[in-house]
């Protein structure tokens, strides 16, 4: 218990608002403005947590995203969100946090044992463990013992709102002194700036560092900033992360807003300019992962804004000059203050601050949490260290972009190349450190005009912090994942040499954090074991995101019914009233079934009745593909397998479009209205795609303007009347007698009529083998249809069908659903549609793929029907094997169904040579199970065809 | 995400599009006079070029194929040209 709460500092803080908390089960309490890490410091918890791999204590460490410790489990309202970080979140009252990785909690972890064998578990260790003696049987044990949060299966978080897109002539990433420089020059020009900051309010470093900026207080600039940018027509969003940046600049942020969902913003921006600040990076001696050690920019930023103070005994170690206004404030807080600079010529101290210049940490004592130190092998006495090995710039934003790196040696870290990403890096996210620099930076690159904002502080001097590899003790690179130096020292010394491979065999850097304070160590310290500068040995991809993110704020209203909305039907009311269970088929949501009761008897007695007196379904999902135009027979000659311009007008024509492979892309009708006027029939889930096929050869292989394509299909409504009884049922509608005329209207005929004030399409083509009529009108007339319809329905005895019962007549009949009964391997003569391959000798699509030497096998799987021997239905996908000898596939059942009306079960089948196998048997493979079929042909009812007349 | 411009409705997100072909090859007829070999590399030879590409590609909301010029590795588009009235 050594963290503590100062009575006056605290700036964030409302102290008249206490926020009561819990954190694993124990009663704290904070104040509004709190964060959990800043509330958990001045509650004097140490241990936040437990390290991945040794469950090693861990206390907090940073003040953002950078934090890899102090990860929770928080609960609000009774629901939970994971691993959330508790120096991202602000407190809020009644809040309960549990550590993750820990059992029962993080000051009692049982699996605290598991560091006692540390040296058994060096880098690598899994990978060569129980890959060699069988990952299978390990997995479960190490996934328990692995992973950080628990899921919260019942919590779905808000997230019901559309991602807002957004625009701007600028967009500034980072408000802190470069940010704000950066807005208020370019909207002092005019421009439309958005301002994004991840903390709740702008300034960055200067909210706790504070500052004079133009002889003002910062507040006052920064005041003055988001004015100017207010009026420009811009915004300042804060709580928000900007996570991606990418292609053709498109950036993506994540706004966190208190008490209503979290807002996804996709932005894109003409320019941009990144000021996202740099991270403390720690330092490396004996013990460096103990609670009670952190890093010093994060200690001022708690004593600032919270009040909330690590320790009252504070060894600083460091190798800059911006640890010297911390150990000042500290001081004046009223700590006792040690200030270990490792330069030998370190600038004045503060006052009252005992000042050890050429000092190096090299190790931390104490179990659970720090107890002293050791400068060289003098022992020190701190209840707390913190540390400042340097800055890393946040350039992740600009290696997103595509940006690349170079190494500055002033600065002492990589810094991005100009000109490299579209951003402009201004500020500490370039490796300008210090305020006068940012400022600069900023001013020039929102393209301001004279000077940039004036302040009385010079520049920052640092000396670089390595870690050293002759120290003795566990250096901690990594503190989540537990990757010490000498992880680093067995990678090097086994040829995981290159950074990608060092991240991938120690998971250095792969924790929570991202490597945001560990990366730099494992590259500073391969460099240092393999005697290679640090650009000499490289930097890892930055990929999205910045900081992990809810997937749900990215998939927005997109889960659940919206994920993929399937097609309504205008009829769909209608259909309800007459009882219809629905269902997706083909992108469309359509009746299955119409009544209550069992679905598959339900089925069976459409299927029979439909067959005995009429069926009625609603097949308006079918495509209705216009194509208009004198150049429309030539260009439906080449998009169909079968030739359309030898059909007449007012006739219709079964045929395929393939794909440039031969492969069976779609089956259907096409209706020839008129010489110039035709409408294609395609699948209900392949009218878009054959749309398309038509367009791609219209405009690059014909004349454009010599034929047009329009997808109609929802522009119309098709109710299909269908069996023995459907003439009667057309004429109990009292439709127009020249429907009822067989020599008017052929089977494969088609007319256009008037009807009740409006044109009427009926199409004489069957999906069933019995007499059809699709009855086809503009979808605004389709109640008016559907009630005479319905009417004539009742005189007639017929049935509203689903498409359960369609899917039973087709198969009677043999005929494919595409997709379904064909793979990507078909072509049109295994479908028993060989004519057009032999006889035409015009060019079409996917005609010379027809006579590959693999189109000419023998061997083709072709459709067939099978027989069961046993009046078992088949199961779907079962395959079909030989009799004798070697199992192996000779292909599958494809479609599976008992057909009432011939009272036994039929089938389908793509089967190698099948045709030939007619009238043999072969046996049958499912999931372990065996029997026997009979091939035949894959007409099973009416295979004489005289329904379509009767 | 990107951004292309379709030459009949103006600049869209890259999901409104789809890539369809590489520019430039001609389908070989007719299909008597073409080889096995000549056909698997009109169906399935692409160049898949590191950089400058000449490639045509499909506006899916209006329908249009266009030829766009783009390189592959900054993914800079270059230019943009309607199919129609083009010479090759
Ligand atoms: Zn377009």
């Amino acid at each position: 218990m050594t963290g503590w709460r100062h009575d006056s500092l605290g700036r964030q803080i409302d102290r008249s608002a206490p926020l009561p908390f819990t954190f694993d089960g124990k009663p704290l309490s904070g104040f509004s403005g709190d964060t959990p890490a800043s509330a958990l410091l001045a509650s004097g918890i140490r241990v936040l947590g437990r390290s991945f791999k040794y469950h090693r204590p861990r206390g907090l460490w940073g003040m953002g995203g950078e934090e890899p410790n102090a990860i929770f489990d928080v609960t609000e309202n009774g629901h939970t969100t994971p691993n959330v970080r508790a120096t991202t979140l602000l407190l809020r009252e009644g809040m309960e946090l549990r550590s993750v990785n820990t059992a029962p909690d993080a000051a009692r972890d049982r699996m605290g044992v598991l560091d006692l064998f540390n040296r058994f578990l060096p880098g690598g260790f899994y990978y060569k463990t129980f890959m060699a003696f069988g990952w299978m049987r390990w997995e479960p044990m190490i996934r328990r013992m692995a992973g950080l949060g628990r899921l919260d299966p019942g919590h779905c978080p808000p997230a019901d709102i559309p991602p807002v897109n957004g625009r701007c002539d600028l967009l500034v990433i980072g408000a802190g002194p470069a940010g704000l420089a950066a807005a208020r020059a370019a909207a002092r020009n005019g421009r439309e700036v958005w301002l994004i900051d991840e903390a709740a309010e702008p300034g960055g470093s200067l909210r706790w560092r504070g500052g004079d900026i133009d002889g003002g207080n910062w507040r006052e600039f920064a005041r003055d900033t988001i004015e100017a940018v207010t009026a420009a027509g811009g915004r300042l969003l804060t709580s928000t992360t900007l996570w991606g940046a990418f292609d053709h600049g498109l950036f993506a942020a994540w706004e966190r807003r208190d008490g209503r969902p979290d807002r996804h913003w996709r932005i894109r921006a003409c320019e941009t300019v990144l000021a996202a600040g740099a991270i403390e990076r720690p330092l490396w001696f004996a013990n460096n992962d103990l609670p009670g050690i952190m890093s010093a920019e994060a200690a001022l930023h708690y004593l600032s804004l919270h009040g909330a103070i690590a320790g009252r005994r504070i060894l600083l170690a460091t190798g800059n000059d911006g640890s010297y206004p911390i150990a000042d404030a500290l001081a004046q807080a009223g700590c006792a203050v040690i200030l270990a600079d490792a330069r030998t010529d370190p600038p004045t101290a503060p006052e009252g601050v005992e000042h050890l210049p050429a000092a190096r940490l090299t190790g931390a004592n104490g179990r659970n949490s720090v107890s002293g130190a050791l400068i060289g092998d003098r022992a020190i006495e701190a209840d707390t260290i913190l540390v400042s090995g340097g800055y890393t710039p946040s350039v992740h934003l600009h290696c997103q972009a595509g940006g690349k790196l170079d190494w500055n040696t002033a600065s002492d870290s990589l810094v991005p190349r100009p000109g490299s990403s579209v951003l402009r890096v201004a500020g500490a996210a370039n490796g300008g450190f210090g305020l006068a620099r940012a400022l600069a930076e900023g001013h020039a690159a929102g393209g301001g005009a004279g000077p940039a904002p004036r302040v009385a502080v010079g520049d920052w001097q640092l000396t670089p912090m390595r870690p050293d590899p002759t120290l003795r003790g566990r250096q901690w690179i990594d503190p989540q994942n537990d990757v010490t130096l000498k992880d680093v020292r067995l990678a090097a010394q086994e040829g995981y040499r290159s950074v990608e491979h060092l991240k991938r065999y120690t998971t250095l850097g792969m924790a929570t954090d991202q490597g945001r304070s560990a990366n730099f160590a494992g590259l500073a310290a391969m460099a240092a074991l393999t005697g290679r500068t640090i650009p000499e040995t490289g930097t890892t991809t930055y990929r999205p995101p910045f900081s992990p993110l809810p997937l749900s704020v990215i998939g927005g209203p997109r889960r659940g019914a919206l994920f993929n909305p399937p097609k309504r039907l205008p009829l769909e009311a209608a259909h309800k009233e007459e009882g219809a269970t629905f269902r997706e088929y083909g992108g469309w949501l359509r009746p299955a079934a119409y009544g209550h009761g069992d679905e598959t008897e339900l089925v069976q007695q459409e299927a029979l009745a439909a067959r005995k007196t009429v069926g009625l379904y609603d097949a308006s999902p079918l495509g209705k593909i216009e194509v208009i135009g004198p150049g429309a027979a030539e260009l439906l000659d080449y998009c169909n397998y079968l030739r359309i311009s030898t059909l007449r007008p007012g006739r219709a024509r079964y045929g395929f479009v393939l794909s440039e492979t031969g492969i069976v892309h779609d089956d259907g009708v096409v209706l020839r209205l008129a010489e110039d006027r035709f409408i294609v029939s395609a699948s209900s889930s392949h009218a878009a795609s054959v749309r398309m096929i038509m367009e791609e050869a219209r405009q690059d292989i014909f004349d454009p303007a010599k034929s047009f394509i329009h997808d109609v299909t929802a522009g119309f409504v098709t109710l299909t009347v269908t069996g023995p009884k459907s003439r009667d049922l057309l004429r109990a509608a009292e439709l127009p007698e020249i429907l009822c005329d067989d020599g008017s209207l052929p089977h494969m005929s088609v007319i256009e009529t008037r009807w009740n004030g409006h044109g009427l399409r009926v199409a004489r083509v069957s999906f069933t083998g019995d007499r059809s009529y699709e009855l086809t009108v503009p979808a605004r007339h389709a109640s008016a249809l559907r009630d005479t319809l319905e009417t004539a329905r009742q005189k007639v005895s017929g049935h509203w069908i689903g498409m359960e019962a369609v899917m039973i007549l087709r198969a009677e009949k043999g005929f494919i659903l595409v997709g379904k009964d064909t793979d990507g391997l078909t072509m049109p003569h295994d479908l028993g549609w060989g004519g057009p391959r032999v006889k035409r000798k015009d060019e079409y699509l996917g005609r010379r793929s027809l006579f590959t030497p693999e189109a000419r096998r023998k061997d083709r799987r072709q459709l067939v029907g099978l027989e069961t021997t046993d009046g078992k239905t088949l199961p779907t996908g079962a395959h079909l094997v030989p009799v004798d000898g070697k199992r192996r596939s000779l292909g599958f059942v494809t479609s599976s169904c008992f057909s009432p009306v011939l009272g036994r079960p039929i089938a389908l089948a793509l089967v190698e040579g099948g045709r030939e196998r007619i009238g043999t048997e072969l046996g049958l493979f499912h999931l372990g199970e065996t029997g026997r079929v009979r091939i035949c042909g894959s007409c099973a009812f009416d295979p004489e065809w005289e329904r379509l007349h009767a | 995400m990107q951004v292309f411009t379709c030459p009949f409705c103006g600049p869209r997100d890259e999901t409104e599009f789809h890539f369809a072909a590489e520019a430039g090859k001609k389908r070989p007829i007719p299909a008597e006079a073409v080889t096995d070999d000549e056909w698997a590399d009109y169906l399935y030879m692409n160049s898949a070029p590191r950089g400058a590409a000449r490639e045509v590609w499909l506006h899916v909301t209006c329908g249009e194929f266009f030829l766009m010029m783009r390189n592959t590795v900054t993914r800079e588009v270059a230019e943009i040209t309607p199919l129609r009235g083009r010479t090759g």
